[in-house]
């Protein structure tokens, strides 16, 4: 088990710059998700970390080692790629065990680490199978059995669910999970997808065009976003961009919609991008006088809630109201507007501005 | 779906049936020929039944070779079909080596002008041995090679169909698989034997097939090497049974020793065929 710590690591392709530079510190058994659409340099910034692609500049220093020109064998770490990597021709058990044999491990060594892995995933009854007799989960997990029986100080996962169903991602992400509460591995996760990442993360990564938007907890980075790319990216649906103006105490919307502030906001009077949730509007109850009306193209029916999809003053707002409010396509709800949790942005560079 | 048409399908049947025939009708006068007594196969017409004399024939091409009236020595066809053995399995093991490495190198390693190189043997691949056959002989003599299998099998053993065949296949190998072996701490030539030749097996066998099926069928360049009786190959002996001028053909016996040079190919497409179509149809990962 080992510390990692990445120092103004960058990457370039040529001309083409895909990470501008990520600073950061994992701890020791700490789970780390980087997060964020394809093409950001999530999976280019875990590939740098696992050795598999060139540092162009910065330093990755996993344990007490600065690993730029070690080689992946020697980093001390293990990975689990997204479409499995198992090598097709050898057995479940070979696939586990190729690694050791390589290093020269001990057959009986290798044997019982082997069914240490096996056991740990639930894999002994197929120790003797072929990758392609098995199912994407079993699959996945010989993947990670294979990154277990290596102890390494690292676990690196690059996507490792994307390619099974539904359900069987739900199960496997659970078993992330409790794999990394019982073996306690420094973890690097990456994905896509913003559900994998608020619930397996010790700290989330949300990357965005090759930049750390933000580094913090799942609750850090969904309470208070520093960014209204990461505002966007994580929640779903994602979060209300309205463009206002500050003024006395008050944020008036484009179409005239005045908001009243809470009392500490301090923010000085201009132009601001306000972030609202679509879970901090509510109707208004009858005998409230409502924030503001949202004009209801489309209302999306859940089961338990409903999205309403509209329009106030020209800018798209989706609302997340209970089903049993009974709104539907082309009503005009009032709604009350949580204002305490909205967030302040910065209209030009997008970046969140304290009130 | 494929349309179910009553006249479109006979005419189908009927189609392939009459190729078929064209195909088969010649191999079936061959053996025909080699089933009977020279007497019977010089009459007009010739016989189109099969007689009883076919294995008496067939074990005399293949331990004595038809005896020529006015032509001295002939050699026994096991002897011919071993050199031909000998060339077919040398050339296709030969090339199935060469070309797997150098794939395997075009593929997997950065080195400097990797595309030329690339590029020159793909342009050989328009340059039969035809073309290249006089400074090929010229470089083969001077070595001192005539007459020897070496000579015979050298020259041929450079394929460039092979290699981008190969190329192709290791082309659709993920490349996580390489990575995965990476982290596994494999070196390049462990993740070639280990990993890549294994997955490759079945494109292998259809190398196989087709290159000992070329070596088999060589005539040309055996010509010009295979002076000596010893070396020389079956199919360049039936060629040469046939030229003696104002001969007294021992045709059934000829025709067996013709039957029996099919055998060989015959029976590793036979063999090999379920490998063979995998091969060239699926790839396995």
């Amino acid at each position: 088990m080992a510390k990692v710590t990445l120092k103004g690591v960058k990457k370039n392709y040529g001309p083409v710059k895909a990470i501008h530079g990520v600073d950061m510190e994992i701890a020791d058994g700490e789970f780390i998700v980087i997060v964020g659409p394809s093409g950001c340099g999530k999976s280019t910034l875990l590939r740098m970390v696992a050795g598999l692609e060139a540092i162009t500049e910065g330093q990755i220093v996993i344990g007490d080692r600065v690993v730029n020109d070690i080689e992946p064998a020697d980093r001390d770490i293990a990975m689990v790629f997204q479409n499995y990597a198992l090598y097709p021709h050898m057995s479940v058990y070979q696939n586990m065990s190729y690694g050791l044999r390589i290093r020269g491990m001990d057959k009986a060594d290798i044997e019982k680490r082997v069914q240490r892995a096996a056991e740990i995933l639930q894999l002994q009854p197929y120790l003797q199978r072929k990758p392609r007799e098995l199912s994407g989960g079993q699959r996945q997990r010989v993947a990670m059995g294979r990154a277990i029986v290596r102890e390494p100080s690292v676990f690196l996962f690059d996507e490792p669910l994307s390619n099974l169903d539904a359900k069987l991602r739900v199960q496997m992400r659970l078993e992330i999970k409790r794999l990394h509460q019982q073996l306690g591995v420094t973890s690097i996760y990456v994905t896509h997808d913003q559900v994998e990442a608020m619930t397996l993360a010790d700290r989330l990564v949300v990357m965005n065009q090759g930049r750390a938007d933000q580094i913090g907890t799942p609750g850090d980075v969904y309470n208070h976003p520093a960014t209204t790319y990461v505002g966007g990216f994580i929640g779903s649906p994602a979060m209300n961009f309205v463009k206002c103006r500050i003024d006395a105490g008050k944020a008036v919307l484009d179409d005239g919609v005045t908001l009243a502030l809470p009392g500490g906001w301090t923010a000085p009077a201009g132009s601001y991008t306000l972030g609202i949730r679509p879970e901090t509007l509510r109707i208004a109850r009858p005998e409230e006088t409502p924030d503001l009306h949202l004009d209801v193209d489309v209302a999306e029916e859940l089961g338990a809630d409903t999205l309403l999809h509209g329009k106030i003053g020209g800018q798209d707002v989706v609302a997340r109201v209970p089903s049993n409010a009974g709104f539907h396509d082309k009503s005009r709800p009032g709604l009350m507007v949580d204002i305490s949790r909205a967030h302040l942005f910065d209209n030009e560079s997008g970046l969140r501005v304290a009130v | 779906m494929i349309e179910r048409r009553p006249v479109a399908n006979a005419f189908g049947h009927l189609m392939l049936v009459a190729m078929i025939v064209i195909v088969a009708f010649p191999i079936y006068l061959a053996v025909i020929a080699a089933s009977h007594t020279i007497q019977d196969v010089s009459q007009t017409p010739m016989p189109l039944l099969p007689g009883a004399e076919l294995l008496e024939n067939t074990a005399r091409a293949l331990f004595d070779g038809p005896q020529l009236v006015g032509v001295s020595g002939s050699t026994p066809a096991i002897v011919l079909m071993m050199n031909s053995l000998i060339m077919a399995i040398s050339i296709a093991v030969g090339k199935i080596i060469i070309s797997l490495l150098s794939a395997f190198a075009i593929v997997y390693f950065r080195f400097p002008l990797k595309n030329f190189f690339f590029w020159m043997i793909f342009i050989t691949l328009m340059l039969p041995v035809e073309v290249r056959i006089i400074p090929t002989y010229k470089i083969v003599a001077d070595l001192g090679l005539l007459d020897t299998y070496t000579g015979l099998v050298l020259p041929l053993i450079a394929s460039a169909t092979a290699t981008f065949l190969f190329r192709q296949f290791f082309m659709t190998v993920p490349d996580e698989l390489v990575e995965a072996a990476r982290i596994d701490g494999a070196g390049p030539m462990r993740f070639f034997f280990d990993i890549l030749v294994p997955l490759t097996r079945t494109s292998i066998a259809a190398m196989f097939v087709i290159q000992f099926i070329y070596g088999w069928n060589q005539y040309l360049w055996p010509l010009l090497i295979a002076s000596d009786y010893k070396y020389q190959t079956i199919v360049l002996a039936i060629g040469r049974l046939i030229r003696a001028p104002d001969a007294f053909y021992e045709w059934p016996v000829i025709m067996g020793m013709a039957v029996l040079a099919l055998l060989p190919p015959v029976l590793v497409v036979v063999l090999m065929q379920r490998w063979f179509v995998k091969g060239l149809v699926e790839t396995e990962k």
